[in-house]
């Protein structure tokens, strides 16, 4: 039995995000008949718009497709349903089991797949806008997609900003025709609130994994990433991430660790094979923890610069004292809070995935780095072979392995396994 | 006039170099054809289109994951072996995620003096995307402006417009001989037209299109074959088109951005002229990658299918290339349910054409059976 070197205890906010997550899918399930609006997008669609027409679930699909994807079977099938009419299997995983658990009429969680009444999207990778014009033919029905102008943060942001203001106007008013709902706006504030809110307190969780030992490990992260993910701009994900921010910050001063043998600390980069989560238990054999990756921190994450020249958590918009009585200053709020967060810088140039990446390696004390060449999404692997030449420059070393992050049909289990021990002696890590 | 033209494509680099020399003024490369050239015109500059070689390589690899489209992958190749050493920069607008990281890869690695990024709008017929790319438009200008040290008046952008619309006027001309019974020139001829005119001088090109368009013969003496249309990727594969058409077809048009789509629109004048060029570029024939919600490929490729008389479609799709990937398997079914076959080629752009031969071969036989 290995040494243990620090306390370590399960989190105590385990069985309410389980509680969380359940409950979301299946209000999607019965939605309609408790005459809520049901609508489906990605999982970047500012759903906090939708918040205005009063009660909606919005069915979000890579969270969707991944859940579909951690259970092989059902996966394969799903994957074939959508090879059969012809789409090709380099296509974005999570898509291709949300398709084809569409075209099976088959939900995860039992019954059918539950029908939208329209689609709701934000376009930022190639395949965003296309997913949902697919899903809206299929069921005839309508679809409403806002362009996200990728670039860096800080780059163009005022004509940036009244772009997706315009666009969000032009939302609003698609939303309340397509609906024949009356716009409520001071539920879409509420709502802008609760998105800026949820995003800046999880990355402010987030940066106190830069602790020694880390509070947190990446797979648990995962899980405890889906109200962020899931339903950000509502109350309860707020709730949430304040009783999880305690916790941690608890965590923290009591030296509580993720890993009682941490010895080693990692980072990663986009999702993980979704199917393979035990590649996490697998390093803590050697006493390595991956403590953070661009994906968990800044998906939906907004760092702020700190006094120290460090990231924490940006500044909430009612911090900073904005104005947030109008649809206008709700729309100006969200598309402000949206155009600094990183995730578009990593989607923009591999100048920016490096300078973010190096950032977060510096700052999260890792000793090297894991990086997943995820066919499965193409974005997730943009500038990845840059970055890893940046990496490497600066001495970090670094492992890469190629699998789909929802098809695990050509994964090599065994290869991988054998990537990582050699890379874990390269560490001179040894199993304890 | 059609032999300069395959000229220019196969001697791009001399080409470019002559120019330099002759005119003393800066070449810069583009990576898509979203990139609003009349603006590098109007400031003195020669755009020209950043394309790959069509040979194996093994350098881009390092930078850029081999699941992106091998188009992306060849282009950056092409900078990295030193080829393009004489352009004095790059610029390249928002198309697809593919392509961004060859235009970021090629800045990470090969300095240039001037770079700029065209965030052009992902979704055209937003209302929002005209004021936002004129706003992009003016900065893009402004860069120039900075870059070069001289300013770009009004009527110099006007006078590009005027130039460029002549070359898509001609092309368009030249694409219209092709719906004739025996057109006078064949698909790979055509695509060198095109690839030409992203690769000179829009006003010297204009002369050969004229030249091309007296000497072409009228009515019987064109060519003849199995009407094609081309649709896709990324192409300027001239050997596969050439293959295509020495087993008896006969390409007729094309949705490319390296044919028709390059040139189709012209500028609609009426508005200040970064208003009129921001439109032309939103309303020209979509990529599929911009292209949603509603689809407005799908009554621009049935029209050219009947206008041009098509009896069969190839597809010629880059591996990989997502776009395309979402529109092919539903356009292959539209293209059924309309009577119109088609076939479809994954191409790898470093792989050579002869494996498709056989699978070319049986199609042109399905679409005229006793063909020899
Ligand atoms: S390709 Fe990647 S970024 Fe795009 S929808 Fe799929 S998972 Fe999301
Ligand atoms: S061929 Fe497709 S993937 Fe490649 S650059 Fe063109 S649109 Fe992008």
């Amino acid at each position: 039995m290995a040494r243990a070197d620090y306390e370590t205890r399960p989190l105590d906010c385990w069985p309410k995000v389980k509680e969380l997550r359940l409950n979301y899918y299946r209000e999607i399930a019965t939605a309609r008949q408790e005459g809520k609006l049901v609508v489906t997008g990605g999982a970047d669609a500012p759903t906090a718009l939708l918040a205005g027409l009063g009660d909606y679930v919005h069915l979000s699909g890579e969270p969707y497709g991944a859940t579909v994807g951690s259970d092989p079977q059902l996966s394969q099938q799903c994957l074939e349903e959508t090879e059969a009419r012809g789409f090709a299997m380099d296509m974005c995983s999570y898509m291709r089991n949300y398709w084809g658990s569409m075209y099976l009429n088959r939900y995860f969680f039992g019954g059918e797949f539950p029908r939208p009444d329209f689609c709701f999207q934000m376009h930022i990778c190639d395949t965003h806008g296309k997913w949902w014009q697919v899903v809206s033919e299929h069921f005839g029905v309508p679809y409403f997609a806002v362009d996200f102008p990728v670039m860096a943060r800080g780059e163009r942001e005022d004509i940036r900003r009244e772009y997706l203001v315009a666009q969000f106007h032009g939302a609003v008013e698609w939303l309340e025709r397509v609906s024949g709902r009356e716009y409520n706006d001071e539920l879409l504030i509420e709502a802008v609130k609760n998105e800026c809110w949820s995003s800046a307190l999880w990355t402010e969780i987030m940066a106190l994994n830069k602790a020694v030992p880390a509070p947190l490990d990446q797979k648990s992260i995962f899980s405890l990433f889906v109200p962020l993910v899931l339903f950000r701009e509502k109350k309860e994900s707020v709730d949430f991430h304040r009783v999880l921010l305690d916790e941690v910050k608890d965590r923290v001063a009591g030296g509580i660790a993720a890993l009682a043998t941490e010895r080693c600390r990692l980072l990663d980069d986009v999702q993980p094979p979704w199917y393979f989560l035990k590649l996490y238990r697998y390093l803590e054999q050697y006493g390595a923890v991956v403590v953070a990756s661009w994906y968990s921190v800044f998906l939906f994450g907004n760092p702020g610069e700190q006094p120290d020249g460090t990231w924490g958590r940006a500044l909430h918009p009612e911090e900073r004292g904005m104005p947030l009585r109008t649809r206008d200053d709700a729309l100006r709020a969200l598309a402000q809070w949206l155009l600094e967060m990183p995730v578009y810088d990593l989607h923009y140039l591999p100048q920016s995935k490096n300078e973010i990446t190096l950032r977060l390696a510096r700052e999260w004390h890792t000793d090297g780095a894991i990086m997943h060449l995820n066919r499965g999404c193409e974005i997730a692997c943009m500038g990845t072979m840059e970055t890893r030449l940046a990496l490497l420059k600066e001495g970090i070393p670094v492992m890469t392995y190629e699998s789909d992050m929802a098809d695990k049909r050509q994964f090599d289990e065994a290869k991988v396994y054998d990537q990582l021990d050699s890379f874990m002696e390269n560490l001179g890590m040894t199993k304890l | 006039a059609v032999e300069r033209f395959h000229q220019v494509v196969e001697s791009r680099h001399d080409y470019a170099r002559d120019w330099k020399a002759r005119t003393g003024g800066k070449v810069l490369g583009y990576f898509c054809t979203y990139v609003p050239e009349e603006i590098l015109y109007a400031a003195g500059i020669l755009p020209v289109r950043i394309l790959g070689s069509h040979e194996p390589q093994d350098v881009s690899e390092r930078h850029i994951y081999t699941m992106y489209c091998p188009f992306s992958r060849d282009c950056l190749a092409q900078g990295l072996k030193g080829r393009y050493d004489y352009l004095d920069g790059v610029v390249t607008a928002h198309s697809c995620i593919h392509i961004r990281q060859a235009f970021g890869s090629w800045l990470l690695h090969l300095p240039v003096s001037y770079s700029h990024y065209i965030s052009m709008p992902a979704k055209p017929r937003d209302p929002a995307a005209v004021p936002y790319l004129k706003a992009e438009l003016a900065l893009f200008r402004r860069s120039l402006e900075d870059w070069t040290g001289r300013a770009i008046p009004e009527s110099d952008i006007d006078r590009a417009i005027e130039v460029y619309d002549d070359n898509r006027r001609l092309m368009r001309q030249i694409y219209e001989l092709r719906r004739a019974e025996s057109p006078p020139l064949s698909g790979a001829e055509a695509m060198e037209m095109v690839l030409s005119s992203m690769l000179s001088d829009k006003e010297e090109h204009n002369g050969w299109l004229a030249q091309a368009l007296r000497e072409f013969p009228r009515g019987e003496g064109g060519r003849s074959g199995i009407r094609l249309m081309l649709i896709g990727s990324e192409d300027d594969d001239t050997e596969l088109i050439r293959l295509i058409e020495s087993m008896g077809g006969l390409v007729v048009i094309d949705d490319h951005c390296t044919g028709s789509r390059y040139f189709w629109n012209r500028v609609l004048r009426g508005k200040d002229p970064l208003s009129s060029i921001a439109d032309r570029y939103l309303h020209k024939p979509a990529c599929p990658a911009k292209d949603y919600q509603e689809r407005t490929r799908w009554p621009h490729i049935m029209g050219l299918v009947g206008e041009y008389g098509v009896q069969g479609v190839v597809f010629i799709q880059q591996k990989f290339c997502d776009p395309h990937e979402f529109d092919i398997p539903p356009l292959m079914d539209l293209l059924r349910r309309s009577g119109v076959p088609s076939l479809h080629l994954e191409v790898d752009v470093t792989v050579p054409a002869g494996q498709f031969k056989t699978r070319i071969e049986a199609f042109l036989e399905m679409l005229e059976p006793g063909l020899d």
